[in-house]
């Protein structure tokens, strides 16, 4: 009787679902950033045509320059899919390549934003110039400060690699950024749709 | 059998490995934490009653001058503020932290290093908040803080800062909890322990927990919003640059409803537990509880504009929110009588735990029933801010919250501690509770219907309210002193209590398989579940008992105790609080000590 009540699995990687307790707690923890962001982009569409002082939007927005900073950030996804692949090979070079182009292609993109945003001010849109503005700098700027985190994180996982303490075997610990990195690309697809596409 | 109590019997304090401070400071024992959470909340709620003490003291008569406008402004807000955040959500969290991981058949939380850093969030947030009280600028705009009244020009003072930065930083501490506790109950729970085989208290706690995670980033995002206003001269809600300060009363209550769910459905749970248990019997159509407990949580997201009728938001919007809100009615009134069908020739029984869970069935109805009055808009019109609504949140909140926590207290005390909790105090708190409780209560809803307003100072003699005013302050003090008897109770009995045996009340569900207290690795190996209440079926007790109460072969292998949680806890209070020196970079310099901590924690492993 008693052997049949002891588990069969009593060890620490025992879970019931089967998935990774970080698997499943990352996944909660982006239902709860996509309620973040959903309250957000929600405030923008609300103040959407409230300004009473421009700048407005529509004078302001650089389509063009934004697709290239969206394209950018869309080939770092792209690239982490690589990176996740390299790691879970065990393959370091592949690791390190792909690693370092998310960041590089990361960075880039918050080169772009930074410029956009030194741009606009020289322009006469600061956060309190008008709705806008704020509603603009405020969902813009939690998402630049998502990718300024997913940069750093990704940093270590890099000097990890560089040395050689990412084995296969902690593939999940790139797995897991990775989620996070895509989430926040998904929101910028989101961003760049409402705010600068439709205006 | 045996030798397992007299190991727990040994070591009286058993959860986790020393006693000193220190190993309070670091530990990640789910067990230790609950109590934690238990007594920083316990301590609050005595504050939070001395506010509202001074409250009633203060309206007892007309044109009292006892506190001044300014500072009953502040003990109105920093009472509502308290008792939600510092009180109903974090004693909640205690018991879902002590008791989760044993229902389900888990050593602890998915991630117990999380678990310490919301607990120490949770700490610094409240005592920041309440520190607010030294600088004489206690948050004074209310528990709702509704735009305009909080921006900057009309309330000039640190008092909006210090809520604003409170509450965000008790919000970190909610999301990290509700993603920790949806991670262990979903993937944590032992062999056999399917979904549907979960005690309720868990399964509310689940549900709780799913809207912690959803709500908590609206009211961030609200409170973000609102900082950026005051802190670096933002237009959300000023209304001459198009600002809309409507657009605050709808982040806050899109938070705010499902809130009022986040704080009852943890006492649902725990009555869900306690009935069953007091009526030999198991609980009446289980899945129905169930699935009215996730209705509930969903149809939580579709009423908050019942709070905002007066607004004018149209008939259409007011139509949908009083349809919505009569729903809501049903999922809920399904339990009631779930309830009632569990006791329905059951072998009843009534000590404290059951007084107070059926006090809670029978007080939450009437809350129940004022609420579905004010779900009708128009009826709303002329309720809206008056005292009757005060009665009515004070019913689901305290005869409904707060009593289902009280009932969850006196019955796992035993398993937390090891000993009973006195009866005879016990049976003296309930009933001063219960008179006390709707002495206070029940005359605001006709001072309410007579014109007495909410948030007033004081009122005038001719409104002749002063005779309902007079009854809730006496009923008040009852009150007040029927939680200084559970404070002595709490105090007699872990020192002179009983000595309780791992089961003392006969219940059915896993953690009454324990010794109490529970070892602080809880189950030498995993038990296998096969049923619902598996200690209700002599067979299967045997089986599962045969796992829970033997001695290891190896003494399982806990996650070891870190520092890091508090150090995290501090970057993240500091981060905040550095606003206030409205110096713009002063908190990056909390956000790099944030970073500096993440990565000691990051590079410590869990396990040494």
């Amino acid at each position: 009787m008693a052997h049949a009540a002891t588990a069969a699995h009593d060890d620490h990687h025992y879970t019931s679902t089967g998935l990774s307790n970080w698997k499943v707690g990352f996944w909660t923890f982006i239902g709860s950033e996509s309620l973040f962001f959903a309250t957000l982009i929600s405030t923008y569409m609300v103040y959407k045509g409230r300004s009473v002082t421009g700048p407005y939007p529509e004078e302001i927005l650089d389509i063009p320059l934004t697709t290239i900073s969206t394209f950018v950030l869309l080939m770092s996804s792209l690239a982490m899919v690589l990176a996740l692949d390299g790691v879970q090979r065990g393959n370091r070079k592949l690791s390190l390549v792909w690693l370092g182009t998310v960041i590089l292609l990361g960075a880039v993109f918050l080169g772009f934003q930074v410029y956009e945003f030194n741009h606009f001010v020289g322009q006469g849109l600061t956060i309190g110039t008008n709705v806008f503005g704020s509603s603009f700098y405020v969902l813009t700027g939690f998402h630049g400060a998502h990718v300024a985190v997913g940069i750093i994180w990704l940093s270590t996982l890099w000097i990890l690699a560089f040395r050689n303490k990412l084995p296969a075997a902690d593939a999940m610990k790139v797995e897991i950024a990775g989620l996070y990195w895509h989430f926040v690309d998904v929101v910028w697809i989101v961003i760049f749709t409402l705010v600068y596409l439709i205006q | 059998m045996s030798a397992a109590t007299t190991t727990a019997q040994a070591h009286p304090v058993v959860h986790g490995e020393g006693s000193g401070i220190w190993s309070w400071i670091t530990t990640v024992d789910h067990k230790r934490i609950g109590i934690l959470y238990f007594l920083t909340s316990f301590f609050f709620f005595f504050l939070g009653g001395l506010e509202a003490l001074l409250i009633r003291i203060q309206l007892m008569r007309p044109e009292n001058a006892f506190i001044s406008a300014e500072t009953y402004n502040q003990m109105f807000t920093m009472h509502g503020t308290t008792m939600v955040f510092l009180v109903a959500m974090p004693m909640a969290v205690a018991f879902f932290n002590y008791l989760v991981p044993l229902q389900i058949g888990a050593r602890d939380v998915a991630f117990p290093r999380l678990n310490a850093l919301s607990y120490w969030i949770f700490l610094l947030g409240g005592l920041y908040l309440n520190s607010s009280f030294i600088f004489g600028s206690a948050p004074n705009t209310s528990w709702v803080g509704y735009a305009n009244l909080t921006s900057l020009q009309y309330t000039p003072g640190r008092n909006v800062e210090f809520w604003i930065i409170g509450l965000s930083i008790l919000g970190v501490s909610s999301i990290l909890g509700g993603v920790n506790f949806i991670t262990t109950i979903l993937n944590l729970r032992a062999p056999g322990m399917k979904l549907m085989r979960m005690p309720l208290f868990t399964w509310m706690t689940l549900v709780t927990s799913f809207l912690l995670i959803t709500a908590l980033p609206v009211i961030a995002v609200a409170l973000i919003i609102l900082g950026f206003d005051r802190f670096f001269g933002a237009n959300f809600f000023e209304v001459t640059a198009g600002g809309d300060p409507i657009l605050w009363q709808h982040l806050f209550w899109l938070f705010g409803h499902p809130e009022v769910y986040i704080l009852i459905l943890p006492a649902f749970g725990i009555i869900s537990d306690v009935i069953p248990t007091f009526s030999k019997k198991p609980l009446f159509g289980y899945p129905v509880v169930v699935y009215a407990g996730i209705l509930i949580g969903f149809i939580g997201w579709g009423v908050w504009s019942h709070h905002m009728f007066t607004v004018g938001l149209g008939p259409i919007a007011d139509s949908f929110f009083v349809a919505s809100t009569m729903i809501i009615a049903i999922p809920t009134g399904i339990k009631i009588f779930n309830w009632l069908a569990t006791m329905w020739g059951g072998a009843l029984r009534f000590p404290t735990p059951m007084l107070f869970a059926v006090g809670l069935v029978a007080v939450f109805t009437v809350g129940g029933l004022s609420g579905v009055m004010h779900a009708s808009a128009p009826v709303d019109l002329q309720q809206h801010d008056s005292y009757f609504v005060v009665a009515h949140f004070h019913y689901v909140l305290v005869g409904g919250a707060l009593m289902g926590l009280f009932s969850g207290l006196y019955f796992w005390f035993p398993k937390v501690t090891g000993r009973m909790m006195s009866e005879t105090l016990g049976k003296w708190h309930f009933w001063t509770f219960l008179i006390g409780f709707n002495l206070t209560f029940f005359p605001m809803h006709f001072a309410g219907l007579f014109g007495m307003p909410r948030r007033t100072w004081t009122y005038l003699a001719d409104l002749n309210l002063e005779t309902w005013n007079q009854l809730s302050t006496v009923g008040a003090f009852i009150f007040g002193a029927s939680s200084l008897l559970l404070m002595w109770n709490l105090f007699y009995s872990v020192k002179r209590g009983e000595k309780a045996p791992p089961n003392p009340w006969g219940a059915g569900t896993l953690e009454w398989s324990l010794p109490s207290p529970p070892r602080h690795y809880n189950f030498p190996a995993l038990p296998r579940v096969r049923s619902r209440e598996p200690l209700w079926d002599d067979e299967e007790r045997e089986e599962v008992e045969a796992v829970t109460l033997a001695d290891p072969v190896h003494e399982p292998l806990m996650p070891s105790p870190s520092f890091w949680p508090v150090v995290v806890a501090l970057g993240v209070a500091l981060t905040w609080i550095l606003l206030m020196t409205h110096i713009w970079w002063m908190p990056l310099l909390g956000l790099a000590f944030t970073a500096v901590a993440v990565f000691g924690w990051a590079f410590q492993p869990a396990f040494r």
